[in-house]
C-alpha cells in the first residue's frame, strides 16, 4: 500500500514538473504582457515536433534540441509580440479591450500554427524512444527519462526563478508586471521588456514541449489540452505568480496522478472541478492578493 | 415621524485588512440640509459614502434612511429607495449618449415606473437643468470632465432621489467650473433634495454646507457648522492644519 | 408590435427588403436544390449562433465561450429524447434545458469579470464533455447515440423558424429599455447598478434567453448529424466560431453578426470542399487580420466610409 503511495505521488512529481514550467511560460505572458495565450499550447506542440524531427532526421539528442528549440520559439515569441500584439496594444482602448482582443488573436494563432504542423508532419501519433531505461527508484519502476525531464525542468524553474529575482532585466520584468506605468517612468523600455517577456514564455513552451516529447507522444492536435492545463495551473497559482505557478503545477501535478490512479478517464475533468471551485472561491489563487 | 432623520447611521464600522477604514462613525443628516463631509485623504469618506450606496457591503453597525435599515440592500435597491450618487472618478457610460446616460436613470432607478415617453421628457429637462441641453446626442465620453461630473448629478437626478451623495464634485475643476457646481448645489437643494457631499475645496463647502462632518482615520472628529468647524482646535491641528494652507495657495 | 415598429421606423424600401427576404427563404425549399437548402441551414444555424453571442456579449462585454456547452446541451437532449417526443417538444426542452443550465451558471459566474468569466465559461465546455464520456463509459457502456433523422427541408424550416423569433427577440432586445441595461452593463457596470439597474438579474437573464436559441439551434442540428458522442456535441469550435463571426462583423449593429456569420459560414463551406486541409489556416489568417485591422468589425469599417451615419 505504502508502495503505491509512493509510487503515485512521485508519478505526480514528475507530471507536475512539466505542468510548472508549461504554466510558467503562459503565467509571464499574462502576468506582464497581459495576452492570455490561447496559442502557447501550439508553442509547446512545436518545441515537441522540433525535437521529433532532429532526433528522426539529424539524430540530434533531445537534450542538445534545448538549446535549438528553446532559442527559436523564444525569437519567434519575441518577434510576434513586437509585430502583432504591440500593434493590437497601440490600437485598445483599454487594458480590458486587449486583453479581449489579444485572446481572439491568439485563437487565430492556434487555428493557424496547427493547422501549419497538420499540413507538414500529419495528424497522426509521432513517437521516438530516448533514454527509456527503467530505473528504481525506493522499490517503483520509472523510466529514466522522466527522471531526466523532472530534474531538468526543476533546474529551468529555478534558473528562471534566479533570473527573475537577482539580475536586473528580472527586475525591470517584475517592475513591469507591478505598473507598467511606473515602470515606464523609472526608465524601463516598456515595449522591450513586453516583448521579452513574451518571448521568454514562448521559449518556457519550448522547453516542455522538448522533454514533453521525450516521456509522451507527439501529434499536432496535443496543444490544446496543455494550455488548458497550463491555464488551470496558472489560476490555481495566482496570476502572475511565477512561485504559484510552480506549486499550482505540483499541486495538480500530484491530484492528476491520483485521480489517474483511481479512473484515468476523469484526470482531466478532476482538473476541470478543481479549476471551477478555485475560481468561484479564491480567483485569485492561492498565491494571490 | 417628522423629526426622523432621512439618513442615519450607528456604528458604522468597515475594515480592510487590519485596517479600519471606517470605524465606529454615527452620523445623521436631515432633510432638506446639505451635509458636508470633509478629511485628509484616506480618513475614509469615500468608504462611508460607500457603504451608504452599497458598493461594498456593511459589515458592523446599521444604517438606516427614512428609519429604515438599508444597510444589506443591493445598488439598484438602494438608488430605488431614494439615495443616489455620484462618483469621485466620473463614471459615466461613455459609449452612449448624454441623454441616454439621463434616460437609464429615469427609466430604472426611479420609484414609480415611467413611461417611455415620460422618462425621456424628464431626461430632457433634467439635462436643461445641468446646462446639457446642447449636448444630448453627444457622446457622454467626449464631454469635458466639468460636463461629465454635471451629467453624473443629471443621471442621479433622475432616479428621483430624496438624497443625493456627491462624492468631489469639484476636484478637478477650475473656479468657474467650481462657481458653476455650486450654484448647481443649491438649485439641487431648492428642488427639494437632501445632499450629503465629499469635498476637498474648502472655500466652498464653507459657503453652501449647514453642518459639516469632520473624519480623520476613519473616526468622525468633529461635526458642526462650518464657523465652528473652523474654530475647531480639533480639526485646526489634524486636518486644517496641514491641508488648507497647502491646498489654498 | 415590433415588427411594426421597425417596418414604420426604417424606410419603407428596408421594410420591403426584409418582406422578400422572408418569402424568398420561406419558398426556397419548392425550387431550390437540396444541396442549397443544406448549406442555407448551415448558415442559419451560424447566424442563431452569432446573434445569440452578440446578444449577451455584445453589448455587455463580457466575452462567453459557452455556447458550445449549450449547443452541446440541445444536441444531447434532441439524442435522448428523440425517439420519445414529437420533434418541435424536443427543440423546445433542448432550449429549455440549455435556458436553465445558463441560469445556473451565470448564477453562479457573472460575478467573475473580464478574462476569469472568458476562462470559466470554457473551461464548463470541456467539463461537461469529459463528464459525460465518463458516464457512456462507465455507466450506460456506450460511447456515442444515434438520432432519428429528418428530412432536409423539415430542419431547413425549423432552423428558420428559430432564427426569425430569435431576431424579433434580438430587434426588440435592442429597442428596449432592456437593452439600454445592456449597454450600460458594459460601459460600467458598478455606476449602471448605482443608477437603479438590477444588474444580476439583467445580466442572468441575457444569457439564459441567448442560451435558448443556442440550445434549440443544438436540438435541430442533431437530427442532421444521426451520430453524436460528447466530444462532437461538445466541441470548442463552436464556442469559438460565433465569436469570431460577431467580432468580425462586428458587434455595434444587430447586422454585423449576421453579415459576420453569412460570410464565415458560406466561408467555412467553400474552403472545406476545395481546400480541407488548409481550411482552418485560411480561418486564422482572416481572424488574425481582420482584428488587426477592423477592430469593430465589419460595421465599423462601413460606418467609417459612411462617417457619421446616423447612430442612435
Amino acid at each position: 500500500m505504502i508502495m503505491k503511495i509512493v509510487d503515485v505521488l512521485i508519478c505526480g512529481l514528475l507530471l507536475g514538473g512539466i505542468y510548472a514550467l508549461i504554466a510558467v511560460g503562459l503565467s509571464l505572458q499574462y502576468g506582464v504582457a497581459r495576452v492570455l495565450n490561447i496559442s502557447h499550447g501550439e508553442l509547446i506542440m512545436l518545441g515537441a515536433f522540433g525535437t521529433w524531427s532532429l532526433y528522426t532526421f539529424f539524430d540530434i539528442n533531445p537534450l542538445i534540441s534545448l538549446v535549438i528549440c528553446g532559442p527559436v520559439l523564444f525569437l519567434a515569441g519575441f518577434a510576434l509580440h513586437k509585430t502583432l500584439f504591440k500593434s493590437l496594444l497601440k490600437s485598445s482602448g483599454s487594458i480590458g479591450a486587449f486583453e479581449g482582443s489579444s485572446l481572439l488573436a491568439c485563437f487565430g494563432l492556434l487555428f493557424i500554427i496547427q493547422n501549419i504542423a497538420i499540413t507538414s508532419w500529419g495528424a497522426d501519433i509521432k513517437g521516438y524512444s530516448y533514454l527509456s531505461v527503467p530505473v528504481n527508484l525506493g522499490g517503483a519502476i520509472f523510466a529514466a527519462n522522466r527522471l531526466v525531464t523532472l530534474a531538468f525542468a526543476v533546474g529551468i524553474g529555478i534558473t528562471f526563478y534566479l533570473f527573475l529575482a537577482r539580475t536586473r532585466l528580472g527586475k525591470a520584468i517584475r517592475a513591469a508586471a507591478q505598473d507598467p506605468a511606473a515602470a515606464g517612468l523609472m526608465g524601463v523600455n516598456i515595449n522591450h521588456v513586453l516583448a521579452l517577456c513574451f518571448g521568454f514564455g514562448a521559449l518556457m513552451a519550448g522547453f516542455a514541449g522538448v522533454l514533453l516529447s521525450m516521456c509522451y507522444p507527439v501529434k499536432a492536435t496535443m496543444g490544446l489540452e496543455y494550455t488548458i492545463i497550463a491555464i488551470i495551473v496558472v489560476v490555481l497559482g495566482g496570476l502572475g505568480s511565477i512561485p504559484g505557478s510552480f506549486i499550482g503545477g505540483f499541486i495538480l501535478g500530484i491530484i492528476g496522478s491520483i485521480v489517474s490512479y483511481i479512473e484515468p478517464s476523469l484526470s482531466l475533468a478532476a482538473y476541470y472541478i478543481i479549476f471551477i471551485l478555485l475560481l468561484l472561491v479564491k480567483p485569485t489563487g492561492i498565491m494571490g492578493k | 415621524m417628522c423629526n426622523m432623520h432621512v439618513l442615519e447611521g450607528e456604528r458604522v464600522t468597515r475594515y480592510f485588512g487590519g485596517l479600519a477604514a471606517v470605524s465606529n462613525v454615527d452620523f445623521y443628516v436631515d432633510r432638506g440640509e446639505i451635509v458636508g463631509l470633509i478629511g485628509p485623504n484616506g480618513a475614509g469618506k469615500t468608504t462611508l459614502f460607500n457603504l451608504i450606496s452599497a458598493a461594498i457591503t456593511l459589515k458592523s453597525g446599521v444604517i438606516r434612511f427614512k428609519g429604515e435599515k438599508i444597510s444589506g440592500l443591493r445598488p439598484c435597491r438602494i438608488c430605488k429607495k431614494g439615495i443616489a450618487r455620484t462618483f469621485q472618478s466620473v463614471k459615466v457610460f461613455p459609449g452612449m449618449s448624454v441623454l441616454e446616460n439621463v434616460l437609464l436613470g429615469s427609466l430604472f432607478g426611479a420609484p414609480a415606473k415611467l413611461s417611455r415617453a415620460d422618462a425621456r421628457a424628464e431626461a430632457s429637462s433634467l439635462l436643461e437643468f445641468a446646462g446639457l441641453s446642447e449636448m444630448k446626442t453627444v457622446p457622454a465620453g467626449d464631454l469635458t470632465l466639468a460636463s461629465q461630473k454635471r451629467l453624473e448629478v443629471a443621471r442621479a437626478l433622475a432616479t428621483r432621489p430624496e438624497l443625493l451623495l456627491l462624492d468631489e464634485l469639484m476636484a478637478g475643476l477650475n473656479p468657474t467650473e467650481i462657481a458653476g457646481a455650486m450654484e448647481l448645489i443649491s438649485k439641487i437643494r431648492d428642488r427639494g433634495v437632501t445632499v450629503f457631499m465629499v469635498e476637498h475645496v474648502m472655500r466652498a463647502m464653507m459657503c453652501i454646507c449647514g453642518r459639516i462632518i469632520v473624519l480623520h482615520h476613519g473616526e468622525k472628529i468633529a461635526e458642526g457648522t462650518p464657523q465652528e468647524i473652523a474654530a475647531s482646535k480639533t480639526v485646526i491641528d489634524v486636518y486644517l492644519g496641514e491641508q488648507v494652507y497647502a491646498g489654498n495657495q | 408590435m415590433n415588427i411594426s415598429t421597425v417596418l414604420t421606423k426604417r424606410s419603407v424600401v428596408g421594410g420591403l427588403v426584409i418582406l422578400i427576404l422572408l418569402i424568398i427563404f420561406i419558398t426556397l425549399p419548392l425550387y431550390a436544390p437540396a444541396y442549397t437548402v443544406i448549406l442555407l441551414t448551415a448558415i442559419f444555424m451560424y447566424i442563431v449562433l452569432t446573434v445569440s453571442w452578440a446578444l449577451f456579449s455584445g453589448p455587455t462585454g463580457y466575452m462567453s465561450l459557452a455556447p458550445a456547452a449549450f449547443f452541446g446541451v440541445g444536441i444531447y437532449t434532441a439524442a435522448i429524447l428523440g425517439m420519445k417526443l414529437p420533434l418541435i417538444v424536443v427543440i423546445v426542452c433542448g432550449g429549455f434545458f440549455s435556458f436553465f443550465l445558463a441560469l445556473l451558471v451565470g448564477a453562479l459566474t457573472l460575478r467573475l469579470r473580464g478574462i476569469y468569466f472568458a476562462i470559466f465559461t470554457f473551461g464548463l465546455v470541456m467539463l461537461i464533455a469529459y463528464l459525460l464520456l465518463f458516464w457512456e463509459l462507465h455507466v450506460t457502456g456506450t460511447r456515442g447515440r444515434f438520432v432519428i433523422a429528418v428530412g432536409h427541408n423539415t430542419v431547413y424550416y425549423i432552423m428558420y423558424g428559430n432564427l426569425v423569433i430569435l431576431l424579433i427577440v434580438a430587434v426588440f432586445v435592442r429597442r428596449s429599455k432592456f437593452g439600454l441595461a445592456l449597454r450600460s452593463i458594459g460601459e460600467n457596470e458598478d455606476a449602471a447598478a448605482h443608477t437603479g439597474v438590477n444588474v444580476t438579474l439583467v445580466k442572468i437573464v441575457t444569457f439564459a434567453i441567448s442560451a435558448f436559441f443556442i440550445g434549440t439551434a443544438g436540438a435541430v442540428m442533431a437530427t442532421r448529424w444521426t451520430y453524436i458522442d460528447p466530444f462532437i456535441a461538445f466541441n470548442p469550435l463552436f464556442s469559438f466560431m460565433p465569436v469570431l463571426m460577431a467580432i468580425f462583423g462586428g458587434t455595434g449593429q444587430l447586422w454585423g453578426p449576421i453579415i459576420g456569420a453569412a460570410i464565415f459560414a458560406y466561408l467555412e463551406e467553400f474552403l472545406i470542399t476545395r481546400f480541407p486541409y488548409y481550411y482552418m489556416l485560411i480561418f486564422g489568417i482572416i481572424l488574425v487580420i481582420a482584428i488587426l485591422y477592423m477592430p469593430k468589425g465589419l460595421v465599423g469599417l462601413i460606418q467609417k466610409w459612411r462617417k457619421g451615419g446616423g447612430v442612435v
